[in-house]
C-alpha cells in the first residue's frame, strides 16, 4: 500500500541532495588563493619586445623539445601555436599598413605565450590525480608524467590554454612551461629570460617583477629609463649577499652570478594596466602591453578564479563526506521499509 | 504492496541480423582501437588543444552514463518513493544501466593518454579531492560495483542459488539505498566539470547550479530512456507495452521535467545571461534546439488521452534524449571555446574512426542487451504483466 506519507518520506529523502546544491555558498567557501610571498615569474614588456624569437629557440633546447616542421620544406622549426612540443612562443598582433609599433591601429605588436603560473591555477584543481602541483615555495605550476593519466581536463579547464598534450605519441604527455625549474638547481633560471636581448622577459620575483612594472607605468612614455634584463635583482639582494640565512634568501641567492646587464631604453606608450596583477586571483608571469590585451590574445578574466567557484561548489557539497552521509542514511531508512525480499512476499500473499 | 510480477529470459535464437549488426560494429570499433593504442590518439581523432575532449568522453562517458540512469530513475521511484507497482520495470532499466556504465567506464580507457596509469585515480597517494574529476571516477567506479551487486540476484536466480539468493537479499536495501546516492552525486557532478573551466563556457552553460540542473536532467532522462527502451523492446520481441505502467511513468517524467525548466530559464534569467540566447550565433541557434527538444515532451503527451498512445510516449523519450544529448553536447563542446571570444582558431568535428568507436561503444550495449534478456530472467514474463 502507497500512502501519501510514504511518499512524502522519498521526497524528503530524494530532495536531501537537491536541497544541498543551493546550500548557501559561504559555509564551505573557498577564497580565490593568493600568490606565495617568494613566488617567481616573469615580467614580459611587450613595448621592449623585437619579435626575435630567441626565447622561443632557447626554451625549444632547454626543454629538449623537438622541432615542428610545419612548412613544406621541412627545414625549420615552425610551430603554429604552442604544443605538447612547444612551450613558449612570441605572436604578433597586427593591423592595417602595421606602420608603427605598439599601436592598435595600422601598427603591430608582440605577445609572449606562456604558463602564467597562476595564483590559483585551474590545472591544479582539475587534476584528478594531483599530476599538477604547485609549489607551495616558488609557485611554479609543474607537471609529473609519471602520475598524469592523460586525461587532459588541464587543457580543458586552463583559460590560457597552456597546458597541452601530445597527440602525436602513444605515450603522450602533458607540455607546458614550468619556469625551467630543472635548471634552478645549476642557479639557471627561465632559459627565456637568459637569452632575452631587450629585456623584454625578465625573471625574478613577482611580487619585485610588479614594482618593476608599476614603476614602468608611473613613467612618462618617451623618456628614458633604466631596463634591466636577465634577471631581476631583489632591491636588498647586495646588503643580504654575505648571509645565507632563511629558505627563501638561499634560493634567491642561489641563482648564478650575471654581471649588471642593464641599460637604457625608451618608456612605453603602456596602457595602465599590469595584466596578471588580479586576473583570475594574480598570476605570477606579468605582462604589459601599448595595444589593447584581449587583442593581444589575453582573455578577459575576473579577479575571482574558477578553481575557487569550483571547488566551493565541491566541498560544500561532500566537506566531510557530511552531506552524502547524511542522505545515505535517509534513503536507508526508507528503503529497508520498501525493499520486501522476494521470499517474505510470498508468504504475505497477494495483498 | 502489490506482487512483484516474475520476469523471464525471452528466448529465442541469438544469432540473428541485429546481433550480426551488432558484432561487426563491434569488430570495427576493435581495429579502430588497436590504432589508436599503438600510434595515439591524434591518428585516429580529430582532437586538439582548442578541444581536448571529443565525443567519446562527451558521448561515451557524460552523455552514455546519463541514459544509463534509466536504472536509478525507476528504483528511486520504486523503493524510495514506495510506488511498488513500478516494479516490472526495475529489471530491463537497470540492466540497460548496468551495460551503460559499465561501458562508459571501459570508454574513458580508450580516451586516456596515459591509460596505464588509470588506477592512479583511486589510489590514495594520487588522489585530489579538490578535482570534481576525481570524484566523479570514484563515484562512478562504486556505483558499478552496485549496480552489478543490485543485478547479481538475476543470475543466481538463473543458476539456482537460492541461498545466496536470499541472503543477499536481505541487506539489498542498503545497495539499493547506495546505488540511489551514488548516481545523484556524479551526475551532478559530471555538470560541475563545467566550473573550472570558466569564462571558456558559454553563460548560457556555465553557472553554479550546473550540478542541479545536470541531476534534474539526468533523471528526468531515466524515464525517458525507459519509456524509449519499453517501447523498442516490446516491437523488437514482439510482446505487448506496458502502457498501464508507462502512461503514469510519463506523467512523472512531465512533472520532473516541468521543474528542470523551470531551474533552467530562472537561473538564466537570474544570472542576466538569457540575453546571450537572443544573439544570431550558433550557441543560441543550439540552445533554442535543446530548449525545444525539452518542451517537446509537453505537446506530445501533455493531455492524458495523448500518453496512452504509444508512439506519442516514444516519441516523447526521444524528444527528451535529444534534449539531454544537446545540453551535454552544447555545454562541453558547442558552448566551450578556449580563449574566450579570442579567436585562435580551433575547430573540432568528431573524424569517422571516432564516431565509429562511439557507434561500436553503443553497438556493443544493445548486443549484450539482447543476449542477457534472451538467456535471463530480466523482462516481465508474458501474460503476467497486467
Amino acid at each position: 500500500m502507497t500512502t501519501r506519507r510514504d511518499f512524502l518520506r522519498g521526497c524528503l529523502a530524494g530532495g536531501a541532495a537537491a536541497a544541498a546544491a543551493v546550500v548557501p555558498e559561504a559555509a564551505c567557501a573557498r577564497d580565490t588563493l593568493q600568490r606565495p610571498p617568494e613566488g617567481l615569474g616573469l615580467l614580459y614588456d611587450a613595448t621592449l619586445c623585437v619579435g626575435c624569437q630567441a626565447c622561443v629557440a632557447a626554451c625549444k633546447r632547454a626543454n629538449e623539445n623537438p622541432a615542428e616542421l610545419t612548412t613544406m620544406d621541412e627545414l625549420w622549426d615552425a610551430p603554429l601555436d604552442t604544443s605538447g612540443h612547444t612551450f613558449n612562443l612570441i605572436k604578433m598582433y597586427r593591423n592595417g599598413t602595421m606602420e608603427t609599433k605598439d599601436s592598435e591601429l595600422n601598427g603591430f605588436s608582440f605577445m609572449k605565450t606562456s604558463c602564467m603560473h597562476c595564483a590559483d591555477p585551474s590545472c591544479v584543481s582539475a587534476c584528478p590525480v594531483s599530476a599538477m602541483i604547485k609549489d607551495p615555495v616558488t609557485g611554479v605550476v609543474g607537471y609529473d608524467p609519471d602520475a598524469c593519466i592523460g586525461c587532459r581536463y588541464c587543457v580543458a579547464a586552463c583559460p590560457f590554454g597552456i597546458p597541452k598534450y601530445q597527440y602525436d605519441s602513444p605515450t603522450g604527455k602533458i607540455g607546458k612551461c614550468e619556469l625551467c625549474r630543472h635548471r634552478h638547481k645549476d642557479g639557471h633560471y627561465s632559459a627565456c629570460a637568459e637569452v632575452c636581448p631587450t629585456g623584454a622577459t625578465l625573471f625574478g620575483r613577482t611580487e619585485d617583477l610588479l614594482a618593476e612594472a608599476k614603476r614602468r607605468l608611473a613613467l612618462k612614455p618617451g623618456d628614458w629609463t633604466t631596463i634591466p634584463r636577465g634577471r631581476l635583482r631583489h632591491a636588498q639582494e647586495k646588503v643580504l649577499a654575505g648571509g645565507e640565512d632563511g629558505k627563501g634568501q638561499k634560493h634567491r641567492h642561489g641563482w648564478r652570478d650575471e654581471p649588471d646587464q642593464s641599460y637604457q631604453a625608451q618608456v612605453g606608450n603602456y596602457l595602465q594596466h599590469v595584466y596578471g596583477e588580479t586576473e583570475y586571483g594574480g598570476t605570477q608571469v606579468l605582462k604589459l602591453s601599448a595595444v589593447n590585451f584581449q587583442k593581444v590574445g589575453m582573455p578577459d578574466l575576473p579577479p575571482k578564479s574558477s578553481a575557487a567557484t569550483s571547488e566551493t561548489i565541491q566541498h560544500t557539497l561532500y566537506g566531510g563526506m557530511i552531506m552524502p552521509i547524511a542522505v545515505l542514511a535517509g534513503l536507508t531508512w526508507v528503503a529497508k521499509r520498501n525493499v520486501v525480499p522476494e521470499a517474505d512476499e510470498k508468504k504475505e500473499g497477494q495483498s | 504492496m502489490s506482487a512483484h510480477h516474475p520476469a523471464a529470459p525471452v528466448g529465442g535464437k541469438l544469432l540473428n541480423l541485429p546481433v550480426l549488426v551488432c558484432g561487426v560494429l563491434v569488430a570495427a570499433m576493435a581495429a579502430i582501437l588497436f590504432v589508436r593504442f599503438l600510434f595515439g590518439l591524434g591518428a585516429v581523432t580529430n582532437l586538439n588543444d582548442g578541444y581536448p575532449w571529443g565525443i567519446w568522453v562527451v558521448v561515451d562517458v557524460i552523455i552514455g552514463s546519463a541514459f544509463a540512469c534509466g536504472g536509478f530513475s525507476v528504483a528511486m521511484l520504486v523503493y524510495i518513493f514506495n510506488r511498488g507497482h513500478y516494479h516490472p520495470l526495475i529489471r530491463p532499466a537497470l540492466l540497460a544501466s548496468l551495460f551503460g556504465y559499465t561501458l562508459a567506464g571501459v570508454g574513458v580507457l580508450f580516451d586516456l593518454g596515459r591509460w596505464w596509469n588509470f588506477w592512479h585515480i583511486l589510489w590514495p597517494t594520487y588522489a585530489n579531492p579538490n578535482s570534481v574529476m576525481f570524484e566523479v571516477a570514484v563515484c562512478i567506479s562504486a556505483y558499478i560495483t552496485v549496480m552489478w551487486i543490485e543485478f547479481s540476484p538475476v543470475f543466481m536466480e538463473q543458476w539456482g542459488l537460492k541461498v545466496q539468493k536470499q541472503k543477499l537479499e536481505k541487506v539489498l536495501f542498503f545497495f539499493i539505498a547506495l546505488g540511489t546516492l551514488l548516481p545523484m552525486m556524479h551526475q551532478s557532478s559530471l555538470g560541475t566539470m563545467l566550473v573550472v573551466m570558466g569564462p571558456q563556457v558559454n553563460p548560457l552553460w556555465q553557472t553554479p547550479i550546473v550540478p542541479l540542473l545536470y541531476l534534474l536532467s539526468a533523471v528526468t532522462i531515466g524515464y525517458g530512456v525507459v519509456l524509449f527502451e519499453s517501447c523498442v523492446a516490446a516491437s523488437a520481441y514482439r510482446r505487448e507495452i506496458e502502457m498501464h505502467l508507462l502512461e503514469p511513468l510519463a506523467k512523472v517524467m512531465l512533472g520532473l521535467l516541468g521543474v528542470f525548466l523551470v531551474v533552467r530559464i530562472a537561473d538564466l534569467v537570474l544570472r542576466g545571461a538569457l540575453g546571450h540566447a537572443l544573439s544570431p550565433s550558433l550557441e543560441a541557434f543550439f540552445f533554442w534546439l535543446e530548449i525545444g527538444c525539452f518542451v517537446m515532451p509537453f505537446v506530445l503527451i501533455g493531455r492524458t488521452a495523448a500518453r496512452r498512445n504509444p508512439a506519442r510516449l516514444f516519441l516523447a523519450g526521444v524528444a527528451i534524449m535529444l534534449g539531454g544529448i544537446l545540453m551535454r553536447i552544447n555545454g562541453f563542446l558547442i558552448g566551450y571555446d578556449t580563449g574566450l571570444g579570442v579567436d585562435h582558431g580551433w575547430n573540432y568535428f568528431p573524424s569517422v574512426p571516432e564516431m565509429l568507436v562511439t557507434i561500436g561503444m553503443f553497438a556493443a550495449e544493445v548486443l549484450a542487451y539482447i543476449i542477457i534478456t534472451r538467456r535471463f530472467p530480466v523482462l516481465p514474463r508474458e501474460g503476467t504483466a497486467h
